[in-house]
């Protein structure tokens, strides 16, 4: 549903972002309220991952502003409050890490330096793991996995730290269907914590049903906001005409132009 | 030389100092070695060696502690890698490189300058266990102490930035600082390990003993700390070995003691091999989806095949058969010659 009475959680003006002095942003506002299930939709390019790493402050602004839970990007220190899902691909580094030790670091936002785990971090890693499905595989090795199941690690880490508001950078890219229903799953499970989901996908599949509002970037614009758009909608044709355009000037009777008008009235 | 000539040798006060040297630096510059293999900087630990052999001279020519201008110079160099690395301006191995030669070159004609030889170098560049001043030792203890504490103590904040940068900046972790720390403390192990291993050959004791425990370690923890003891076992008993065989030749600890840390890998590597090989076989087979027609290979109801077997079974598939038992579904099936034999009455079907 369109949450139209929650607190503002993400709040976007104007964002402007330019990559190598290129706009790859271009002045979007955007505004997520609490609870709400939004995806980020758009083709390869269109800046929708961009405009979640600017709202994640990964990306600095060449003009606008993002304020979360109202506070300035800048200013703002209470990181526990969000939970961030890179990409694929760098779960894994050069030295053997297991499970657990990746969903930990999740939990670093909640806990100060130098201090051993309490048993209340100890609890929310099990439960990440738990809502993630992956419950029996935290002693073994993140490398050993499939890449599905990485992507589920990577959720379980930023769900550690028990945050209000998720970002996940296309969960969904390259993960089989039972690993996508898995993830929905997940993401059905803390939307109905009251958690704030914001989403970039190219594709929603299963998780269709969890989605409130869709957000279509085209061209580092956002093109539309509202409820989700069946997928004929956002890659269909939009002239839903298929009548043939000559390039050479058509040259006939008067009567043929007259039965052509009525199909290229639209153009 | 005889046993006892042997431990006559090792009761010696400059033995000692040696041995408790090698033994801080066997067990610190592993530590940080691992943060660097996790970032798949293997090399910075070289790149910051030839980098302090310019310090070196720099002290000799000024005739101050080679120890402190080593460290000085050697943490400049890597807090340079890591800012080149950073910006991107070059990549990060162009950088390394640039900065190897730079050091080396610098090294060897600033020595040339100081009026020394290249045997005043060579005690810095391959270790030699008498060149180690009672003082000396309390410095590296000092040092050692102060990387073991910061690595230990930091451990899951290094990791998380050294596994996911980005995710550690969401996080709201100083990713720059902890980078530039890693750099730093690389920096003081070198040093640190100069006197026993040599500035050329510290980066093995960075990297060796990490590539060897993590043929069996699971886990990044256990990576890190069993690390540290194969270090700390390289490096006293490559230093013995040198003490050992000094009656007849003049070896450097430095050569002994890496050789013996690659000694540890080659006896590791082939229980890794057979580890992960183990741990493929055991892995559940998945249950392949009913509808699924495009799977070329999926005959008959979820991949399963009922032609009877046509190999003859000199046994029965069991507990103590041999061929590893594997979770299929809610069956067993036994991975026998690259088949997956599923016992089904008199046979086996073919999964």
């Amino acid at each position: 549903m369109l949450n139209t009475a929650g607190a503002p959680v993400v709040e976007a003006r104007d964002v402007t972002v330019a990559i190598g002095g290129r706009p790859v942003l271009r002045g979007n506002d955007l505004v997520v309220r609490e609870g709400e299930f939004v995806a980020l939709m758009g083709a390869n390019g269109s800046g929708k991952s961009t405009l979640v790493r600017a709202l994640t402050g990964l990306r600095p602004l060449t003009q606008g502003s993002v304020l979360l839970f109202g506070t300035p990007l800048h200013d703002f220190r209470a990181r526990h409050r969000i939970g961030y899902v890179p990409q694929r691909g760098t779960a894994t580094g050069g030295v053997p890490a297991s499970v657990r030790e990746v969903v930990a670091s999740g939990r670093l936002t909640r806990r100060g330096l130098l201090r051993p785990t309490s048993r209340a971090d100890r609890a929310a890693i099990a439960d990440a793991l738990e809502v993630v499905g992956l419950g029996d595989k935290a002693g073994d090795g993140i490398s050993t996995l499939s890449g599905g199941q990485q992507q589920r690690v990577l959720i379980a880490r930023a769900l550690a730290g028990e945050p209000d508001l998720f970002f996940l950078d296309e969960p969904t890219a390259g993960v089989d269907l039972p690993n996508q229903q898995a993830l929905a799953d997940a993401l059905r499970t803390l939307s109905g914590r009251g958690a704030t989901v914001v989403l970039v996908a190219h594709e929603l599949g299963p998780l269709e049903p969890l989605v409130d509002r869709a957000v279509v970037m085209r061209d580092g614009r956002i093109a539309y906001d509202g409820t989700p758009l069946s997928h004929e909608d956002v890659h269909g044709h939009h002239h839903p005409v298929d009548a043939r355009h000559d390039h050479v000037p058509h040259v006939g009777s008067p009567f043929d132009t007259l039965a052509h008008d009525h199909r290229e009235g639209d153009r | 030389m005889s046993l006892t000539e042997l431990l006559d040798l090792l009761g010696h006060d400059f033995m000692q100092r040696a041995l408790l040297a090698a033994l801080l630096t066997g067990l610190a510059a592993p530590a940080i070695g691992t943060f660097l293999v996790q970032r798949r900087l293997a090399l910075l630990g070289d790149g910051i060696g030839h980098v302090a052999v310019t310090g070196v001279a720099l002290g000799l020519l000024t005739g101050t502690s080679p120890t402190w201008t080593a460290v000085v110079v050697a943490i400049l160099g890597a807090v340079l890698i890591e800012v080149i690395r950073e910006q991107g301006h070059t990549n990060g191995d162009v950088a390394l490189a640039l900065l190897f030669y730079g050091g080396l070159a610098g090294g060897v004609l600033i020595t040339g300058l100081a009026g020394e030889g290249a045997a005043s170098l060579q005690v810095y560049l391959f270790g030699s266990v008498t060149s180690i001043s009672a003082t000396e030792v309390w410095y590296t203890a000092g040092l050692a102490v102060v990387v073991l504490t910061l690595t230990l103590g930091l451990l899951p904040q290094l990791f998380a930035v050294a596994s996911d940068p980005e995710f550690a900046r969401v996080a709201g972790l100083r990713v720059r600082f902890y980078n530039l720390l890693v750099a730093v403390l690389a920096a003081v192990s070198v040093t640190v390990a100069m006197r026993t291993v040599g500035l050329l050959l510290v980066s093995a004791l960075m990297v060796v003993p990490v590539a060897t425990s993590q043929q069996l370690a699971r886990s990044f923890r256990a990576t890190l700390l069993a690390a540290m003891v194969l270090g700390g076992l390289a490096a006293v008993g490559g230093l013995v070995v040198s003490a050992w065989l000094s009656a007849r030749a003049t070896v450097a600890p430095g050569p002994s003691i890496v050789l013996l840390a690659l000694a540890m890998f080659a006896a590791t590597w082939p229980v890794g091999v057979w580890l992960r090989r183990r741990r493929r076989l055991a892995e559940p087979f998945p249950i392949v989806a009913v509808d699924a027609p495009d799977s070329p290979d999926a005959h008959g109801v979820a991949g399963h095949d009922e032609r009877a077997h046509d190999h003859r079974h000199d046994h029965e598939h069991g507990d103590d058969c041999g061929h590893p038992a594997v979770r299929h579904g809610d069956h067993v099936d036994y991975v026998h010659d690259g088949h997956r034999h599923a016992p089904h009455g008199e046979h086996y079907d073919e999964h």
